[in-house]
């Protein structure tokens, strides 16, 4: 199998090293930092604010932006994209804007126990405030939440519905549509966390009726410290500003301040008008490969790695046997070998893994581990890589000083 | 000396026959330590009678590099006085911060091996987690304490 892409990713050039990382951060093609190069080189100048040539240019740039990722996710306006720094700023956002505003005492907050830290953390912050009760949706070992499950939680009670479309630790896609039906049918809102689905599948929050939904442009080949929330135009207008400041305003007086319309209202500051232009650069070369591509290619390489892993008598996969099921991510342990020495030994082959608790403890505490090793796949990667790792994978017990 | 040859020729001996871990009934000093991260949990015990360390052992699980780390701080620390150990747990931190001198590293023996973690951040913790220990042990001389050694510092 080839791999086209390749020769556009500068650092992938160095074939000794084997980057199995991408759900923590994707690598970037030249093609985005081209585009930041060109933004900073043609046309920088503070967005929103000067009335002369660059400062437009600027602008319409940052906007060009905020359109492509509406219609990257299938958003009905522009004005639904609130530019953040990542998913989590985006999470926090919703907390403390909407959650603080809208959860009172009694009700309850349904959270997953997949999610990351960031769509727990926040959600704990405002159950601590409102003395609301958080209630956490039990998946099976596969990551799978089964419709008992959905439905014995899901309820009267319920004011909000947190959940990732795609866990981070097993990989797990979310019939998310189904949920917002549910957490609708109750008036309850779905906030979706889209870090790991944004990266390697078509969204339509449209079609899905998601009430947020969030991701980072660092995970699809955008720049670090550029992400987005996408959340109903009804539910911004309606939301308080998160943080306060420069050009979120309409007009200031010594005591009040009306603020300026979604989505300016929540890009307090001098905004990260490269980072946009990056992210729009990834959406474009996203598209350009093409989804079927990346979902089949990730499909191919997944079903390798499983197979490989699996005739390695000590190794541990996690989550689901279908390799379709893990959106590239596949979690494991080796036997006796605690996951910091497993990755420290791969990397003496030059190769980078994930290890330790992912930032989901209650998910690690319900499988019943401390830690575990994370290998994750983008289109980028090639089958040779798969074999390399696992004949790495095979003389890890040894190395640690194990028999076999 | 190279990662695999680290494993193979130190770290490998003391986490899989460690010497020093056990419980030690007749301790008069107890601490855990924690690293919240990556799940390494040992609770150093220690017998001490008139400023010296008569006796001590560890317990607990974690990567192998916060194990062997702390079983060869046990062998070189048993039978010292408080003070020396002091000594030697300090000029360790600083061997790992990369701010100890050739001769003062000689002293630590077999743990001057681990000097080579102080290349690799990553595993800067799990090597420190014993000596961290004895050092709040013996800050507190108090009993059954837990101290956490890091925060949840790795948001994605």
């Amino acid at each position: 199998m080839s791999n086209d892409y390749i020769k556009d990713f500068p650092i992938l050039q160095n074939r000794e090293y084997i980057y199995f990382d991408t759900a923590a951060t994707s690598q970037r093609p030249v093609q985005v930092m081209d585009a930041i190069t060109e933004f900073y080189k043609k046309d920088n100048a503070n967005p929103l604010r000067g009335l002369y040539e660059w400062s437009i240019a600027a602008t319409e740039d940052y906007e060009n932006a905020r359109a492509k990722v509406a219609s990257f996710i299938n958003a009905k306006r522009a004005s639904e994209i609130v530019f953040t720094r990542n998913t989590t700023e985006s999470l926090n956002l919703i907390a403390y804007s909407w959650g603080r505003t809208n959860i009172r005492k009694d009700d309850e907050i349904v959270v997953a126990v997949s999610e990351h830290h960031s769509n727990i953390l926040p959600w704990q912050m405002i159950a601590r405030e409102t003395g609301a009760k958080l209630v956490w949706l039990e998946c099976d070992q596969a990551g799978v939440y089964s419709d008992e499950e959905l439905s014995a939680k899901i309820g009267e009670k319920t004011k909000v519905v947190a959940i990732a479309q795609v866990s981070n630790v097993l990989g797990q896609p979310k019939p998310v549509k189904k949920i917002a039906e549910m957490a609708h049918k109750v008036g309850a809102v779905i906030v979706v966390d889209g870090a790991q689905s944004a990266p390697h599948m078509k969204v339509d929050v449209q079609d899905m009726d998601a009430d947020f939904f969030v991701f980072s442009g660092h995970k699809m080949l955008g720049p670090m410290g550029i992400g987005v929330l996408y959340a109903k135009q009804e539910l911004l207008e309606a939301m308080p500003p998160f943080l306060t400041g420069g050009e979120m305003i309409e007009y200031v007086t010594r005591e009040d301040a009306t603020y300026a319309e979604v989505p300016h209202k929540f890009e307090a500051g001098t905004v990260n008008a490269a980072g946009a232009v990056g992210l729009a650069a990834a959406i474009d070369y996203l598209q350009q490969v093409g989804f079927d591509y990346i979902e089949a290619r990730e499909k191919e390489l997944t079903a390798a790695l499983l197979e490989e892993m699996k005739a390695i008598p000590e190794v541990e996969v996690y989550g689901s046997e279908d390799p379709a099921a893990h959106c590239g991510i596949v979690t494991f342990n080796i036997k006796d070998c605690h996951p910091h020495d497993v990755s420290s030994i791969l990397d003496a082959d030059h190769i980078c893994i994930r290890a330790g608790h992912h930032c989901a403890q209650p998910l690690m505490q319900y499988m019943g581990v401390n830690a575990t090793c994370r290998a994750s796949l983008y289109f980028y990667n090639t089958l040779e890589e798969v074999h390399r790792f696992a004949e790495s994978l095979k003389k890890v017990r040894e190395e640690l000083g194990y028999g076999s | 000396m190279d990662l695999k040859q680290l494993y193979r020729e130190i770290v490998n001996e003391h986490n899989l026959h460690p010497t020093h871990k056990h419980d030690l009934e007749d301790a008069n000093l107890k601490l855990r330590g924690v690293n919240p991260s990556c799940g390494d949990d040992i609770t150093l015990q220690l017998k001490v009678n008139d400023g010296i360390i008569e006796d001590g052992s560890f317990n607990g699980s974690g990567c192998a590099v916060s194990q062997a780390s702390a079983d060869m701080m046990l062998d070189l620390i048993i039978g010292k006085k408080e003070d020396e150990a002091k000594a030697l747990a300090d000029i360790f931190m600083r061997m790992i911060k990369g701010e100890a001198t050739d001769e003062e590293i000689e002293s630590l023996d077999e743990a001057a091996a681990l000097q080579n973690v102080s290349h690799m951040p990553a595993r800067v913790k799990c090597v420190q987690l014993g000596w961290r220990t004895f050092n709040e042990i013996i800050k507190d001389e108090a009993h059954e304490h837990e101290h956490n050694f890091e925060k949840d510092d790795d948001q994605d």
